[in-house]
């Protein structure tokens, strides 16, 4: 393991490192003030800015959720992520892809189940801000295709696409609360699926109908529009296929059609 | 996806060549500003971003710096490459960081002299290190390694500390001018930071500046710092970035700017994010400090070297 001993020459870092996450433990013997002056306060300004920056960093991500919270409760919640499952990127934009879970667990927020669903909904809201460009398929893309060939068709999904499913409201939840819409009452009960997507710069979140988000994730991992119609009609025996074709590509939730044979 | 690729190189024709940045002032980019930008149309100046925010493969953040980038003179400032940490660089972000240099051909590149990532963890801070032997030859390596990656110097900046380390077998200043004569690196001198530090570890600024290496320095920072005290009630200096540059700074920056001509110099506000306005006028308070020195010596520092 080269790499272990390359690290215990590097002390410095371990030991700055073990205190930073960490308030009740020291601060690091091998730091030092001017003319021997403690240290204590120092380096709490290191630990601060790591906290402080981190909780801004999820802030920034789950805007609706800190909304929903308030902004101690957010951030007492953070702060507690943060110390569980720091970071491992430099890229701030892919942190807190386990706070929605950790939501799940964490004991103060359990009278809010939905709040979790809410958070999932934000980070692929975040993940589609930041997808590779692309251009959707335009609202005629269906028009040329012979009937026939229709079933046998299989779609390229968008880089910002994404579902999230739930059992509660939250695309409600997400769309109030992203807003600066004063605060109702919304009946949080309802199953709601999300699709976001990103046809030009800005991210749009829509509810599914009833089936949508089986349709949608079917044709997303390359099976046809003819079994993707079939899982949906298993949802919901209703499923209105043209509609949600429609839906989906005015959505811009797809770049490419393909027939089936070029599979 | 062949139309992202091709979208790509045609970003990259049409940024080919970076603007001068020669003897400019400028300022953060912030995408809250875009549009009092855009509005003003082009403008005497330059605009700096950190690399890490258009790490993305796509969306606003991308369009918004082609935009900006179109008409102006760009510094790519990265701020986790973490080149004073003991561990190798991350090659995912290297790889990251010089696709972004390759792509928008900034006239600026630089980071900085810490660190932020140990193991397996990241920061999100600029921490300091000792100044020893073993680190000085890991920095340079580090720096080499950046160099190799992107085909061009790099700027180094100087940290802003609030501890030291008892380990420290040589003094910052020493340390930053060999890391430049190893590796061939420019310099970012980031006066506030000098300032921050002074008073954090009771040197005096202009000591320090009159051992820094001012002949490599190719741009310099700015910017605002808040005051805490610390565990014995002595004054602590708070490299913050959220509000205007101190008089003290300013009064530095004239020094350095007269010995050294106009060197590209930022303004830099990341946290309390003020109106245009306001940002722009700081920068033009600094661009009327470069002009009055541009006109009678030309830029850099060799004869003071």
């Amino acid at each position: 393991m080269p790499q272990l001993e390359k690290h215990s020459h590097g002390s410095y870092a371990a030991a700055f490192a073990a205190s930073l996450l960490d308030p009740g433990s020291a601060t690091p013997f091998a730091v030092a003030g001017p003319a021997g002056k403690r240290v204590d306060k120092r380096y709490n300004v290191y630990r601060n800015n790591v906290t402080v920056s981190l909780i801004d960093a999820l802030a920034a991500v789950y805007p609706a959720v800190q909304r929903i919270t308030g902004v101690d409760f957010f951030r007492a919640m953070a702060r507690s992520h943060i110390r569980a499952t720091p970071p491992s990127s430099p890229l701030l934009f892919e942190y807190g892809r386990d706070f929605p879970s950790f939501i799940e667990q964490y004991e103060y927020a359990g009278s809010m189940p939905w709040l979790a669903d809410t958070a999932r909904i934000e980070r692929a809201w975040l993940d589609a801000y930041h997808a590779a460009d692309a251009e959707p398929l335009p609202p005629a893309a269906l028009a040329e295709v012979p009937q026939e060939k229709l079933a046998d068709l299989v779609f390229i999904a968008h880089p910002a696409t994404r579902i999230v499913r739930s059992r509660f409201s939250a695309v409600t939840i997400v769309a109030t609360n992203r807003s600066n819409n004063p605060i109702c009452r919304i009946d949080a009960s309802t199953p709601e699926d999300a699709l976001i997507t990103r046809p030009d710069l800005d991210v749009v979140l829509r509810g599914l109908p009833p089936g949508g988000a089986t349709f949608i994730e079917s044709l997303m991992s390359g099976r046809s529009i003819g079994e993707a119609a079939g899982s949906a009609l298993e949802v919901l025996s209703s499923f209105d296929i043209a509609a949600n074709i429609a839906g989906m590509i005015e959505a811009g939730a797809f770049t490419t059609i393909m027939s089936g044979e070029a599979r | 996806m062949n139309t992202a690729n091709e979208s790509i190189a045609a970003t990259a024709m049409l940024l080919r060549f970076p603007h001068p940045i020669d003897g400019l002032a400028g300022t953060s980019f912030k995408h809250e500003h875009l549009a009092a930008i855009l509005a003003e149309g082009p403008q005497r100046g330059f605009f700096e971003v950190h690399a890490e925010n258009y790490m993305g493969a796509g969306g606003p953040p991308h369009r918004a710096l082609e935009t900006i980038r179109r008409d102006h003179p760009i510094s790519l400032h990265g701020v986790c490459m973490s080149i004073g940490a003991p561990q190798p660089l991350d090659q995912a972000h290297l790889a990251r960081f010089r696709n972004l240099v390759d792509r928008y051909q900034p006239a600026l590149v630089s980071e900085h002299l810490a660190w932020s990532t140990h193991e397996n963890t990241y920061f999100n801070d600029l921490l300091p290190l000792p100044y020893t032997k073993t680190t000085l030859a890991q920095v340079c390596d580090h720096i080499d390694e950046v160099q190799d990656a992107i085909r061009r110097p790099l700027l180094l900046e100087n940290p802003s500390t609030y501890v030291a380390f008892n380990e420290s077998t040589m003094s910052e200043t020493d340390f930053i001018r060999t890391v430049a004569r190893r590796t061939g690196c420019g310099l970012l001198l980031d006066i506030n930071n000098v300032l921050v530090s002074a008073t954090n570890h009771g040197f005096s600024p202009k000591q320090y500046l009159s051992e820094f290496p001012l002949a490599s320095v190719s741009e310099i920072h700015l910017a605002g710092h808040a005051e805490q005290a610390g565990d014995e009630g002595e004054l602590l200096l708070i490299d913050s970035h959220d509000r205007r540059v101190a008089d003290a700074v300013w009064k530095l920056f004239e020094i350095v700017i007269g010995q050294c001509g106009a060197i590209p110099t930022l303004v830099e506000w990341d946290s309390k994010i003020p109106d245009w306005t306001i940002l722009k006028a700081e920068a033009a308070a600094a661009q009327v400090i470069l002009d009055s020195f541009q006109t009678t010596m030309p830029s850099g520092c060799h004869a003071a070297a």
